[in-house]
């Protein structure tokens, strides 16, 4: 049940959108059609579900202060928290080129519509502001899980969610200096205010 | 007069050109201004969005984030620009990646040593420079082709356009949010008891809707229309 509460807390009372801008970025770049928000979004959620849990094992048994102790008492005491940067940042590129070999190799079809988002997703700050926020909570390992799981959705739902809006919105008239990105932030801080509703929820 | 001479001419003329071109020649001092306005990273080309909103509830550390991204641009795209022929194309981002994140760890230290408060208070979002996507983007555009003091100008003219939007963000915010400059309750200060301040300001969605803002006056003013 706590672990159902968190994913429940990371999709929408902490989104990562309206509640911490991370992949703010993609989320303004690539909603303007919601097909290919949604094809970006599914591969936001795969690669978060993959590299939380596997940054996991790294902060856990390599980075974390005193965590090389399972090789020998001698490394007890060494401290390589100054690494996470650079070590979760190549498993997140790394770990996006085989995601990509993978789908390509056994689902072309998949591969077609996601193809483009892929390579973008290693620089998307939600994948690398999720692994530094569950280092940074001291999640456990199936924790670490279902949050990488409920962020991506999160991030899922709101980018689908704003390009449905955009679609719409191409039939409007925008003054011209409001076009583009300026109507989109004003309509993003009005989705944010309904997603602020969520935080008096307790769980 | 013989090809011989004309192409010694040539030659000379190149030297001249070089030798002419000061430090901060015309075209130089283009790639400083142009980011501050015209072709600026935040409202005109739309990157590195994701940091800009989240620090700036207050000017201190809005400054803090400000000044790191500077360090970070203007050194990654030296570095860059001067690997620049030595990069297979094929693992360029690893690369560009590996050196921003060195560097942002650079920062990320030195915050933890010298300013331990801010350090917890910009918590993830040190780490977050990384996937900052001016810094990317700039790598990407400009430092893998272009010579290292170009790049070096470059990286600081984005970084400055990058840094005076997310000050005035953060100015607008803290003043109407808190009712306070720096920390210091401007308000009070100038006999104003009991401003009205308000909380929309502090939350993510005063953020986005004051850079909508910001953004709509500066493209009436530069008439930069998106279609």
């Amino acid at each position: 049940m706590e672990l159902f509460n968190l994913t429940i807390k990371s999709i929408f009372i902490e989104n990562m959108i309206f509640a911490y801008f991370l992949g703010m970025c993609s989320f303004l770049a690539v909603s303007k059609k919601v097909s290919t928000a949604l094809g970006l979004g599914l591969a936001v959620v795969f690669v978060l579900t993959i590299t939380v849990p596997t940054n996991w094992f790294l902060q856990e048994y390599i980075l974390k202060e005193g965590a090389l102790a399972w090789i020998s008492a001698d490394f007890a005491e060494v401290d390589l928290s100054f690494l996470q940067f650079i070590m979760f940042i190549a498993v997140i590129a790394a770990m996006v080129q085989l995601v990509e070999m993978v789908i390509e190799k056994f689902a072309p079809a998949l591969y077609g519509s996601l193809g483009i988002f892929l390579p973008l997703i290693a620089v998307n700050c939600a994948i690398l502001g999720s692994s530094l926020f569950m280092a940074q909570r001291e999640y456990a390992l199936s924790e670490s899980v279902f949050f990488g799981f409920g962020s991506g959705t999160g991030f899922l739902l709101a980018i689908v969610a704003l390009a449905a809006i955009r679609e719409k919105l191409k039939y409007s008239n925008v003054p011209d200096g409001l076009k583009g990105l300026g109507i989109t932030m004003l309509l993003t801080g009005l989705m944010g205010i309904a997603f602020m509703s969520f935080m008096g929820i307790k769980i | 007069m013989s090809t011989d001479t004309i192409e010694k001419q040539q030659v000379e003329e190149v030297k001249e050109k070089k030798k002419s071109e000061t430090l901060l020649s015309k075209r130089r001092k283009k790639f400083i201004n142009d980011p501050l306005n015209d072709d600026n990273p935040i409202t005109v080309q739309v990157l590195g969005i994701c940091s800009a909103l989240a620090v700036t509830t207050q000017m201190k550390p809005t400054l803090t984030m400000a000044i790191s991204v500077i360090f970070v641009m203007v050194f990654s795209n030296l570095s860059i620009s001067l690997l620049r022929n030595l990069i297979p194309t094929r693992v360029r981002i690893i690369v560009q990646l590996a050196v921003i994140a060195t560097l942002v760890s650079l920062v990320s230290e030195v915050l933890k040593a010298y300013s331990y408060d801010m350090y917890k208070e910009l918590s993830v979002f040190v780490g977050l420079i990384i996937t900052n996507c001016i810094v990317m983007g700039r790598l990407e555009a400009f430092a893998l082709g272009n010579k290292p003091w170009d790049s070096v100008l470059d990286g600081f003219g984005n970084a400055l356009g990058y840094s005076w939007i997310i000050l005035a963000v953060a100015f607008f915010r803290e003043l109407l949010g808190a009712g306070k400059f720096f920390g210091v309750p401007v308000f009070e200060a100038i006999g104003i008891a009991n401003f009205p301040t308000n909380g929309l300001m502090v939350t993510p969605v005063g953020a986005f809707i004051i850079l909508g803002l910001i953004i709509w006056v500066q493209r009436t003013k530069t008439g930069y229309v998106e279609h």
